[in-house]
């Protein structure tokens, strides 16, 4: 009552009145992030490849092998290497399009390595990394980028859905698929990627708002890759966007996107925290797209080359790699094999999509429907006599 | 075993009879839980089958639909309820853009048995965005099948069969009629859900029509029969699909057909029947095929809404034109 009898009484201009004489300046029309408000990263491994304490997440990699900081290694180069090919392929003409993930490995492969195999994993498009780690053929992710299909796996082998290209939808999905975990009293968790332009997304907001109300055991996993397309993060969020999910409820905490170590780490806490029934967590892997959104976009007319070569230094192959070395976890002919493993996964990709046959023409109409619909069949039956009327003419 | 009852409440039956013979079925909606809806249809459902299987969402249509997909991709059955048919909007992005292509994309692997309940069209008085009738912008999404009871029956049996369905269904509920009462037999074996039904016998003219606007045709009828006019009247009952068959072996014995629907006339369902009714049964055809609906303008005011929706007069007036050929 107080405010609205306050602004009762001030005069109220709108906003197309003209600045200085209203007493109000705008000096600028996107906000910037406030001094102060750059939040400490979660990093257990450096950029110089050095292990740093931290006393919240350590436990949660404590005994982590040798083996495993290698598997983990050859993860990430090997999806950097498949990520590679596809770029190429799609250079040759065989992919319609492409959306690289490099300099996600990291954030990818942490996250993805910290699920278990009865969690269930949402993605957008380029979680290439994480279908990696559920195990889906990687020659099975460029069906849709060569236009075969719109898919291209069983969501439900890999606990991996299909790629959503609408911006923050399987947030959504992700939600009412760890409402349904919980009614069903099982322990799994599920993870909902998506990116930092997504995260203006309404359907994101609501995820949370759903996610929170019913506690419901999900991972919201944003890689905030700093740009969205052409926009960059300052256009999507005044503050930190780890720090949206306080206002919602629950915990947020941002990662060094680029320290496999610290994502894994931070995603085996927050996924333990849904398996325990304490609801929500926001991850932010704060990352870096180190090439252009898709092969169709030209990141020269909005960014410049020193942004990519400080992010360069943060490599996060090259970080894991240096540590390896340095603590003799792994040999150069460790290094050697995995090279030449790399070659034979771009090999084998490379002859899997130039052999991908074109889908059959009665495709159109297929699972339009589970249970069928009558125009479809009506249509079917015309496109087929359409297609027999080249027959009938002698046609081939 | 036949009762008597109004239409909201077979709805209520049927969702009743769905919660309990398929523990997968979830009821989810704002206000669906202690109030039973605005409506009352899902009256005493949360009070009988517990918060976890009647939920109250918050108010936010995207997620109700967002997170029903995901219920439905873990295994459940969710029937949601949009609270006023100006309000699914905000979730169509999620119905159109994710519901309707999840099971194509997935090679059919993934199965989307989502039911969306929308009471629509006008006819109460309400205010803006209360009183519309959207059903074409959902027919003419592949993937989506559309369907409207116009009267108690069907309204029970259409619903045990949305939900039964694998596919997703937009339910349409005729609000308007939501108090009109009429015999349900839960004993009995329906016909397919798809399927249109000749609700009255005619030589003269066809009168085809779903939901809302079936009651008024038979009102319609009854009045030309005044007049010695002999008119059949189609319930199509599924927008999508529609059974051209049925109006097509009405056409070919009337020759004459007018098409009633209180959405507006143009780019309408009208639109579509004339067009393949036309392909069908052009040498049948005595008179062009006739519409009459809502105007290209935005729902009125209530105190317009008369002059906006189809009434006894215009459709007389139609029936009359089409007569006049």
């Amino acid at each position: 009552m107080t405010v609205e009898s306050t602004a009762a009484r001030t005069p109220r201009r709108s906003a197309g009145s003209k600045a200085g004489t209203t007493g109000t300046k705008r000096t600028r029309t996107t906000a910037k992030k406030d001094a102060g408000t750059e939040p400490q990263l979660v990093q257990l491994l450096t950029p110089e490849g050095k292990r740093v304490k931290n006393a919240e997440y350590d436990k949660y990699v404590a005994g982590i092998t040798p083996e495993e900081l290698r598997g983990l290694y050859r993860d990430m180069v090997l999806t950097r290497r498949f990520d590679a090919e596809a770029t190429s392929l799609q250079r040759q003409g065989e992919l319609g399009l492409w959306a690289s993930l490099l300099g996600q490995e990291a954030a990818q492969i942490g996250s993805g390595r910290a699920t278990r195999e009865d969690d269930y994993v949402f993605p957008t498009y380029r979680e290439h990394g994480v279908a990696w780690c559920r195990g889906v053929d990687p020659a099975n992710l460029l069906g849709m980028f060569r236009g075969v299909n719109n898919g291209g796996w069983d969501p439900n082998s890999n606990n991996f859905q299909l790629y959503t290209i609408v911006i923050g939808s399987q947030t959504l999905h992700a939600t009412g698929y760890a409402m349904g975990v919980a009614k069903d009293g099982a322990d799994s968790a599920v993870i909902a990627y998506f990116g930092d332009g997504a995260s203006s997304q309404g359907d994101v907001a609501e995820s949370f708002t759903f996610s929170a109300v019913y506690n419901a055991p999900v991972v919201f996993f944003c890689q905030n890759n700093q740009w969205a397309i052409s926009e960059p993060t300052e256009k999507q969020s005044r503050v930190p966007i780890y720090q949206r999910a306080q206002g919602f409820g629950f915990p947020g905490v941002r990662v060094d996107g680029n320290d496999v170590l610290g994502v894994l780490a931070v995603t085996r806490w927050a996924l333990e925290r849904a398996r325990s029934g304490e609801g929500p967590t926001l991850v932010e892997a704060f990352t870096y797209r180190m090439g252009a959104h898709t092969t169709s976009d030209d990141p020269t007319r909005y960014r410049g080359d020193e942004e990519r070569q400080a992010w360069e230094a943060k490599d996060p192959i090259l970080r894991l790699r240096r540590y390896l070395e340095a603590s003799n976890h792994a040999d150069e002919g460790f290094f050697e094999e995995l090279e030449a493993e790399s070659e034979a996964l771009g090999k084998r990709v490379r002859e899997a999509v130039r052999a991908m046959p074109d889908p059959d023409h009665f495709a159109i109409f297929e699972n339009a429907y589970a249970d069928g619909h009558a125009l479809v069949d009506e249509e079917r039956a015309q496109f087929a006599a359409y297609q027999a009327s080249f027959a009938d003419e002698g046609g081939n | 075993m036949a009762d008597k009852m109004a239409l909201a409440k077979a709805i209520n039956e049927s969702l009743r009879r769905a919660l309990e013979s398929d523990p997968k079925v979830l009821i989810m909606g704002e206000d669906v839980g202690k109030l039973g809806g605005v409506f009352r249809v899902t009256d005493g459902l949360q009070k009988d089958f517990g918060e976890s299987r009647v939920i109250d969402t918050p108010l936010a249509e995207s997620g109700i639909v967002g997170t029903a997909i995901g219920l439905a991709l873990r295994g459940y059955r969710p029937v949601v309820e949009i609270q006023f048919d100006g309000f699914v909007f905000p979730a169509y992005d999620q119905i159109v853009t994710q519901l309707a292509k999840m099971h194509a994309r997935s090679l059919g692997k993934v199965k989307l048995p989502v039911v969306v309940r929308i009471p629509y069209g006008g006819g109460i008085g309400a205010v803006e965005h209360h009183s519309e009738s959207p059903e074409a912008l959902f027919a003419h999404v592949a993937g989506l099948k559309i369907v409207s009871p116009s009267n108690a029956s069907d309204a029970y049996w259409m619903m045990q069969q949305a939900i039964q369905s694998d596919d997703p269904v937009i339910f349409f509920e005729p609000k308007r009629r939501y108090w009109d009462k009429g015999e349900v037999n839960a004993e009995a074996i329906p016909g397919p859900l798809h399927k249109a039904q000749v609700v009255r016998e005619g030589t003269d003219l066809t009168l085809a029509a779903y939901g809302p606007m079936v009651k008024l045709c038979q009102e319609v009828a009854d009045a030309a029969a005044e007049e010695g006019k002999n008119l059949e009247v189609l319930d199509l009952r599924s927008v999508s699909p529609l059974d051209f068959d049925s109006i097509q072996a009405s056409v070919e014995k009337t020759r004459r057909l007018v098409v009633v629907h209180e959405a507006p006339v143009f780019f309408g369902s009208g639109a579509e029947i004339a067009a393949r009714i036309t392909e069908r049964c052009f040498y049948h055809l005595e008179a062009p095929v006739l519409r009459v609906g809502g105007y290209h303008a935005p729902y009125p005011p209530a105190r317009l809404e008369e002059e906006y929706l189809p009434n006894l007069d215009r459709v007389l007036d139609a029936v009359d034109r089409s007569l006049a050929y």
